[in-house]
Formats: structure tokens, sequence, C-alpha cells
């Protein structure tokens, strides 16, 4: 259903407008509303994605849903953190990496090719699924990155603005944001398996260098190394901040510039 | 019946005059006995703390009145009048009001923004009206100030960063760590500024304290009244691994931490974060060490700098706040003119004439054929008994006593008269 979409973008567009404001000057009322709008576009959003999945269909067979589908897990993470930790202006750094993936979902092809008949498994689902909700927590990890670089920024420089006194600690953030990697670690690996394991019932090979193959090993190392130099050289704070962030961008170029630029068999158009 | 205020404060009066018109515990219940016995006076409450010694009250003739109460003041204290002379100073009507919304929220404080006021000034309050001293107009305005206060509060950011060092101290600590009680402290020497921010941050949750002093006796004492352990000054580098706040007052005349001892700990402790405050001048901190990732290392001009950019940021709020004071003195002016005799005789006529035409007509309709002169016999019975009815409060709102605001106030409400601003 194309309306859904559209207004699930829409209150996106004013949640993001709304987290901005907030920065510059927030109040419980900004928070709210920003809140209210957010889960506005999402319960719009799932309605989205749960019409596609009643006609029996897995929404991730085009760039348009797939983007739609990554942006859907980042809102359902958000929601979860925030829920749970309440980090303040959090909503002001997430919203806006939801709205662009939208806005990108938005003017992707939305053509609608039957999947060939080689990938008509339950595989589609559980791989694409978990593919996607690690992705969403290393985006969240990036997020709360660069809150703790702002945040860390006016500590170090001995400035403290209206900005650093609604930010959450320091501490919190990079937690939160360790916690999240930890999180999108494992979930990334079980994708890569299932789609190993998926690759082998369907093509007969587990491996292809293929090069979503290729960059998904390349961020799965990044993030090992993340976890790495954390438990043995206490890689903590600002540096995990930037490592978290550069994970997070190669995420996005292995999921736009590997479907883009790169053939594949991941590729959605051929 | 107009509000006047009276008094001096931080600004208007050093303290030597500020301790001598004081009202202490007895001498507040003296003091509000002698401001009700003035004629001129017909309610009161006295407001006395450290920065300032405020009579509110509520007069008929505002300039008879200050006159008065600046010759009871004198009198009460046994102080020569001209030396009052430029310290008190007098509000009427809206400024008055003013005044009391700016002290209520704290706008009229040594450091604006600070909570202490609003609860010394209920407490006064409170007491004149168990005392029977107030009125219906003095008990009207501190309830809206107190209300006008919390507005502030919750509407604007006024009250919510540090302006002092010892509380810049505590604040940064918290934006840095997200819980103290699992954080380990050090004090490193001793001073009263240390000790006080040691305090306050105990009150924040710190709980495990290490007191370092050269004197390691000195020390142990410290470390009794913080319920912490003592360290040898010698041994005191080798604590910082497992430190994670330190406050360092020492004496030393050059740096008694280096970078390099720092990148060592830092080392041995996998970059957990860690926060120094050096206050003591000298430094005894080499300022480098804030360049390594994860230390942040403040010293006492950096918190006077956060202090003062958090004063600044009061005073910006502080302007938001002025603009909530004059919309709430409009509702208050708004409420106090309802209670004029003369606009509530006239609301009280015509409600009366309201319910008579609507009630005759009711009649006229029932009835059906009445001839003129039978109507007008009607209409004169109705009318009778209405202005016999509103007559007895008619001429009491004419009467000039002393409860005619009370009496104007329950009038209004017994008829039902106006739905006044803010009658909550």
């Amino acid at each position: 259903m194309v309306i859904l979409f559209e207004l699930a973008l829409t209150f996106y567009f004013a949640a993001t407008i709304v987290g901005v404001v907030e920065l510059f000057r927030g109040s419980k009322a900004t928070t709210r509303i920003m809140l209210v709008l957010a889960a506005v576009g999402f319960a719009l959003h799932t309605a989205n994605i749960a019409v596609s999945l009643l006609s029996g269909r897995i929404p991730v067979t085009n760039m348009h849903e797939a983007s739609s589908f990554f942006s859907w897990c980042i809102v359902l993470l958000f929601f979860f953190i925030e829920y749970r930790y309440r980090i303040g202006l959090l909503g002001s750094f997430i919203m806006p990496v939801v709205f662009m993936l939208m806005l990108s979902s938005s003017v992707l092809p939305r053509e609608i090719k039957p999947v060939s008949p080689m990938l008509q498994s339950y595989w589609l689902g559980i791989h694409t699924a978990l593919a996607f909700l690690g992705d969403a927590a290393f985006a969240l990890a990036a997020g709360i990155g660069v809150m703790y670089l702002v945040q860390e920024h006016f500590i170090k420089r001995k400035r403290l603005g209206s900005l650093s006194h609604r930010l959450p600690s320091l501490q919190i953030l990079d937690e939160v944001s360790y916690k999240l990697i930890t999180l999108g670690f494992p979930l990334l690996t079980l994708a890569i398996i299932t789609g190993a394991l998926w690759a082998e019932s369907a093509w007969g090979s587990y491996w292809r260098w293929d090069p979503k193959e290729v960059w998904s090993l390349i961020t799965w190392l990044i993030y090992a190394l993340v976890l790495h130099v954390r438990l043995t050289a206490g890689w903590r704070g600002k540096k995990a901040a930037i490592l978290s962030i550069f994970g997070f961008s190669v995420v996005i170029f292995t999921f736009f510039g590997v479907n883009l630029l790169l053939k594949g068999v991941h590729t959605f158009v051929r | 019946m107009r509000v006047l205020v009276t008094g001096l404060n931080h600004k208007t009066a050093p303290v030597e005059v500020r301790e001598r018109l004081a009202f202490d515990g007895p001498g507040l219940e003296a003091g509000l006995k002698g401001l009700l016995r003035l004629s001129e006076v017909k309610g009161a409450m006295i407001l006395s703390t450290c920065n300032r010694v405020e009579i509110y009250a509520h007069v008929s003739d505002p300039d008879r009145a200050a006159a008065a109460m600046k010759a009871f003041l004198s009198e009460f204290h046994s102080i020569d009048a001209g030396s009052l002379e430029g310290s008190l100073y007098f509000y009427a009507d809206r400024d008055a009001i003013r005044h009391v919304f700016r002290v209520a929220s704290s706008l009229d404080s040594m450091v604006v923004g600070e909570p202490q006021i609003l609860g010394q000034l209920k407490d006064a309050f409170e007491f004149a009206l168990s005392r029977g001293a107030t009125g219906v107009i003095l008990n009207r305005l501190l309830k809206k100030a107190i209300s006008v206060a919390k507005r502030v509060r919750t509407e604007t950011r006024i009250a919510e960063n540090a302006v002092s060092i010892s509380y810049a101290a505590v604040e940064l600590t918290k934006k840095i760590f997200a819980d103290l009680e699992d954080k380990r402290f050090m004090l490193l020497g001793a001073g009263e500024m240390a000790e006080l921010a040691v305090r306050h941050l105990i009150k924040n949750g710190v709980k495990d304290v290490t007191v370092v002093n050269r004197t390691y006796e000195r020390g142990v004492e410290l470390a009794k009244e913080f319920c912490g352990r003592a360290v040898r000054f010698e041994d005191f580098i080798k604590e910082l691994v497992n430190t994670d706040i330190i406050i360092c007052s020492t004496g030393a005349p050059s740096y008694i931490l280096h970078k390099s001892d720092m990148q060592m700990i830092m080392r041995g402790r996998k970059n957990r974060a860690v926060f120094i405050i050096d206050i003591s001048v000298p430094r005894n901190i080499d300022p480098e060490i804030n360049q390594i990732d994860n230390v942040y290392l403040y010293d006492v001009d950096d918190l006077q700098g956060i202090v003062d950019s958090n004063v600044e940021g009061r005073k910006k709020e502080a302007e938001r706040a002025e603009a909530i004071i004059e919309e709430e003195i409009e509702k208050f002016l708004k409420w106090q003119t309802s209670l004029d005799s003369v606009p509530t005789i006239v609301e009280l006529r015509n409600r009366a004439e309201e319910i008579k035409q609507a009630e005759l007509e009711r009649l006229m309709n029932r009835l059906g054929n009445v001839d003129e002169r039978q109507r007008r016999a009607i209409e004169y019975a109705v009318s009778a008994v209405v202005n016999k009815l509103i007559h007895p409060p008619t001429v009491a709102l004419k009467e000039d006593t002393e409860d005619r605001d009370m009496l104007i106030a329950m009038i209004r409400r017994l008829y039902g008269i106006g739905e006044n601003n803010g009658s909550r």
C-alpha cells in the first residue's frame, strides 16, 4: 500500500524536523512530540510491511522495499533503546538517518519482479531479517557514537553548552553503543551463516565471492576488530565511537554501493 | 485596596543594616502585631531572610502606609530613620505585585535561580496566615506568587545548572560518569573548597573515598570524616590505576602528576575514563594530561569558566521568566479590579434582571391571555421581590468596611458572578 509508505515517510520527516529543533531548544514537550510523531510513523510503516507479508510476499525483494525494511528495523530498535535507557536526544540523531533511508527508498525502483524459484525459500525471510536487524544495531551504535563525540568535545574543550546539559553522560553513551555492537555482531554473523547455507541449498556452494559477500565479510571484520581492541587494548570512548561510525559507513556502502554500483547475486535489478 | 511592598535586600543595604532590621522568631510575631496596629495597614506579612527583609501589606493609601511603615521599622528596631534612607524601597500596585512574583521566582536573589527563597517565602506566608494577619488580597497574591514560581521553574531552565565551583565539579562528574556509586574517588590534599566538593560528591552517590595527605595523620583524620581510607603520599600514584575521580588540592609548588605517569596509569586501567579536578594554585597536575584520551582535567579557572557560562545561561532564562511574570501580573490585576464594588454591584443587578426577565417571559407564555393591568401587577410583584433580595448585598457593597474585599469575593461567589481569572 503506497499511501501507508508515503504517510510513514511524512511522519518520519516531521519527527526529524522536531528532532533537529530539539537540538537547539529542547524541552520535555518537544521530546514527546518527536516520539509521538516517530511512533505514528512507525505504526503506519509496520502496517505497510504487514500488508505485503499478508499477501504472502516478503517485502525485501527490491531496493525500495529493502531500504524501507532497513529503516523499519532501525526505528524498532530505537524505540527499544529509548524505552530501556531513555537516552535524551537520541531521536535527534537517529530520526534523520531513518528519514534519509526512507527518502532513498522512495526514489529507488519499486518494480516488483518475481523472485527466481531457486531463491524461493524461508531462508529469504530469516537471512534478510538477521542482516537488517544487525545493520540497525550498527546504525544506532553509530548514532550514539556521534552523540559521544559531541559530548566528549564539549567536556574536553571545557565549554558546556545547553546541548551538553541535555546529552547523557559519556559512560552511558559508550556503554550503550558497545552493547549495540555486541547485539549487531552476532546478528551479522548469523546472517552470513544463514546466507551461506541458503546459497548452498540454492546454488550448491557456500561462498561465491559475490561483492555483497565480500563487503559483508569486511563489515564483519571491522566489527570483530572493534570488539577485539576494546577487550584487549581498551579502545573505548572516543576511539570506539569513531570506529563504530566508520563501521556503519561501511554498512551503508555494503547496502547501497554494492547494490547500485557492483553486480552480483544480491543485486535486485539485473 | 492596594498592595504595598516595603523593604530592603542585598542590593540596597549592606549586611550590617540587614541584620539590624531582621525579624527573628519572637521578633516576627511582635513585628506582625505591631504592623497590624498601624491604622494604614489592613493586612501584612513579613519575609525576613539573610538577604532581605520585606513587608508585604495591603493598604488603602500606599503613600501614607509607606511613611507609617518606615516609622514603624525604625522604632521597632531602634534605628535612626535617616539611616534607612536609600536602603528602603517601596513598591505599590503593579510594581509591588511584580516584586513579590520576582522574589518568589528567585529572580531577585543574589544567586538567581537558587531554590531556597520559595521555601522561605512559603514559611513566612504560612506564619502570617496562622496569625490571621493576611487577608483576601495577600492570600491570593502569595498563592499566585507560589504558582508563578513553579511555572517559572518548569517553563524555563533558570535553576538547572551549577553556579558554584563545587557544584560545577559534581555536574561535570555526572556528565562523564553515569553512576557514581561504583566509582572510586581520591582526595589529594585538603582545603575548604575541595572538602565541600567531596561532600557534594558523597551526597550524589560516591561511596569509595581515599584520602592522601603529605601528613599521613591528617589524611587519616580526614578519611575518618568521609568514611574513607587514608593512603600515604608516596603511594598515591599506584592507587590511581583504580581511581576514577580525583580532586587535587595540595600546597605543592610544582606538578606532582606528569603526563608520562598518567599515560602509564591509563594503560593500566585499559583507558577507563578519569576525571581530575585540580583546584590547587599553583596547579599540581600537568595540564597536558588533558590531551590524553579519556582523561578530563579541569583546573580552578576551567571550573570558574563553567560557572560563568551557567550564570550567563541563567540570565537568558531570567528574561523568559520576566515575560511569564508580566503575563501573570495582568491576570492578577484583572482579578483585583473585579473586586471593586461598582462593577460587582452592576453585575449583581444585571444578573438579577436577567433572571427576572427570563422567569417573567416563561410565566406569561404559560398564562396565555393576561390583560395589561394584571401583567403590570405581576411584573411589579416580581420586581419587588428581586429588588428586596438584592438590596442588602448592594448596601453592604457600598459600605466602606474593612472586610469589603472579602465581602466582594464572597458575593461574587455566592451569586455566581463573572468567571474571574485564575480562580484555581
